[in-house]
């Protein structure tokens, strides 16, 4: 179907549109008219997904293993609609919260450029394309981190580069190796190689190298150095982008390729997985309960936070899965929306240092209404998101009888409610300390700065009340994912 | 042939991790550089090689054996592309950083992390 190239598209169009327009205020426009339609193309091609099953496109007209294959499945759905939903907050809040001296309207080209990764990422059939499509993020991030040229986030923006550019060499090789191995790159005609060919000996060493480069962009546990220091350097829009986006993509290729091709020796993988997760849960809680900068605590927590997705893909059932794809979506969109929240209260208190901020609650009641919705969706407290996604994966742990992972779930939950309530009570409850400030700071909000926010605590709210469904559709995700047959089919003989 | 360029590989691989490890930001470019050459060259070697036989000529095939496969030759192409890209841009940021503080020093980069 045509159609399935569109969410990679749309953003190249609306590049190359930014690039002729010069003025800010239309490129502001621009930009969320064009996140408003990558929402609508990627609901409706779920909806398609939902109706006529795997959707896909091989570009050129060149036959499944040899061409470049587009494959939107369920978990590829899904995943696009929650990064347009981001998209359309971050394009909202940017309109108030970009403020470079001059030249602003740039700021959107790159914005599409990483979108345009990214959408890449999560249609791609071909394990060299996955390559291309994530150096598109790759060279659009660098450029997002290093944007404004301010002494500490050319120095953050230095330490992200080296560690990545370490990961995107052992894709390539990994890559390369596999090609060796097996003869072809397309993902669905590799299953069909490997689901037959139990030679793990052989494929371990692609798999490992595979495994630490999306370690690498998932920041997992002894691979994450590069997320805490340098998300707190940029401007508030580009960090809360990257927190809601980047670290997922690495998270969503180790689930694609640990479930449709590398599933030899699943004892020694699982294992491994397992262990690096809990690791990744408890050390990144710990670490974020020691910082006193908003960001800094926030960035620790989305390490804490990857451990438990990929734990789903260590216990590998249908219902871990499940649970790990739904707790995916649901820390997208509240993690991005603490971010928010957290460039809010430096908007009016014009530090991110929670000893000198306090008072919020009284000065503006709303904010705090805004922060404590995705702070309890992360701590997981019912009716919200996070509730219905740890419930999940700690069910499923249980019922695969992973007593220490689960165990470790769980306590973990405290560590996260931990810093949420430090945060809460430094920045909400305690008096504002008495700093004489230089800079005229605004006393309350303006409507447009909270809408983003308003935006993803509603969805957060959503997704809470209407779990059932969401994971019904999670579910289908999973199950596609444990039998890969009908990927496998559809791509290869359509 | 091939025993020679995986030799090049492992040597191009060592010598980008020392120079990795050096305190130098130019020398740890270079590093880079390095080892996105030894990747790129590791790309090319997975096919094998067939010494003396183009890809295709005129279009016809006689035997599929004796021609050598242009696929990762492709891949590489692209690989080397996007390699110098990245480059570019790690030179113009090492050159920002340089003119922002006037060091060359990686053990000065101690501002984001505490």
């Amino acid at each position: 179907m045509a159609l399935t190239a569109l969410p990679i598209l749309i953003p190249f169009i609306f590049i190359i549109i930014l690039i002729l327009v010069r003025s800010t205020i239309w490129a502001r426009r621009i930009a969320i008219f064009g996140t408003i339609l990558l929402l609508l193309v990627s609901v409706g091609l779920f909806s398609e997904v939902t109706k006529r099953g795997i959707l896909t496109l091989t570009m050129g007209g060149w036959k499944a293993p040899f061409g470049i294959t587009l494959v939107i499945d369920y978990l590829s759905g899904l995943m696009l609609i929650v990064s347009a939903v981001i998209a359309l907050a971050i394009a909202l809040y940017s309109t108030k919260f970009i403020d470079y001296p001059h030249k602003s309207h740039r700021f959107y080209v790159f914005f599409f450029s990483l979108i345009m990764g990214l959408n890449g990422s999560f249609t791609t059939g071909d394990v060299f394309n996955l390559y291309v499509w994530f150096e598109v993020m790759l060279m659009s991030s660098f450029v997002l981190i290093t944007l404004g040229s301010k002494k500490k986030q050319i120095e953050g923006g230095i330490k992200y580069l080296a560690l990545n550019l370490i990961g995107s060499m052992l894709f390539l090789a990994g890559l390369g190796l596999l090609y060796g191995k097996t003869g072809t790159l397309n993902m669905a005609h590799l299953a069909k190689i490997l689901i037959y060919d139990q030679q793990s000996i052989f494929m371990n060493t692609s798999a490992i190298l595979f495994f630490i480069a999306f370690g690498i962009k998932a920041a997992v546990f002894p691979l994450f150095f590069w997320l805490p220091a340098s998300y707190h350097t940029p401007n508030i829009t580009i960090s809360s982008l990257f927190a809601g986006l980047l670290t997922k993509v690495g998270v969503y290729a180790l689930f694609r390729f640990f479930t449709l091709f590398f599933i030899q020796d699943q004892q020694f993988w699982h294992t491994i997985i397992l262990v690096i997760a809990g690791f990744t849960m408890v050390f990144g809680g710990m670490a974020a309960s020691i910082y006193y900068d908003t960001r800094r605590i926030l960035s620790y927590h989305i390490i804490s936070q990857i451990g438990y997705m990929v734990m789903g893909l260590g216990i590998f059932s249908p219902l871990a899965l499940a649970g790990g794809i739904f707790f995916m979506m649901h820390n997208m969109i509240a993690k991005t929306n603490t971010f928010l929240v957290a460039g809010m209260m430096a908007r009016l208190k014009g530090t991110f240092y929670l000893k000198d901020v306090g008072g919020l609650f009284k000065q503006d009641p709303l904010v705090a209404v805004l922060f404590i919705i995705p702070a309890f969706a992360l701590a997981g407290i019912p009716p919200l998101s996070g509730f219905f996604a740890k419930f999940v994966l700690i069910k499923a742990g249980i019922e695969a009888e992973q007593w220490v992972i689960t165990m470790v779930a769980v306590l973990t939950g405290m560590l996260t409610l931990y810093s949420m309530i430090k945060i809460w009570n430094e920045a909400f409850l305690k008096k504002a300390p008495e700093i004489p400030s230089e800079k005229r700071l605004p006393a309350k909000l303006s409507l447009m700065e909270l809408l983003p926010s308003i935006l993803l605590g509603l969805i957060s709210i959503a997704m809470g009340l209407f779990a059932p469904q969401i994971f019904d559709f999670t579910f289908e995700a999973a199950n596609q994912l444990i039998n890969p047959i009908n990927y496998i089919e559809g791509v290869l003989n359509n | 042939m091939e025993i020679v360029l995986a030799i090049l590989v492992g040597v191009l691989y060592a010598a980008g991790v020392f120079m990795l490890l050096r305190r130098s930001i130019l020398k740890f470019i270079i590093g880079i550089i390095f080892m996105s050459n030894a990747t790129n060259l590791l790309v090319f070697l997975s096919a094998g090689i067939i010494p003396g036989s183009p890809a295709f000529v005129d279009g016809v095939v006689e035997n599929t054996k004796s021609i050598s496969d242009p696929l990762p030759q492709a891949l590489v192409l692209t690989a080397i592309v996007i390699g110098l890209g990245i480059i570019v841009f790690t030179l113009a940021l090492k050159y920002k950083y340089f003119y922002l503080t006037g060091t060359d020093d990686l053990d000065q980069l101690q501002q984001t992390d505490n």
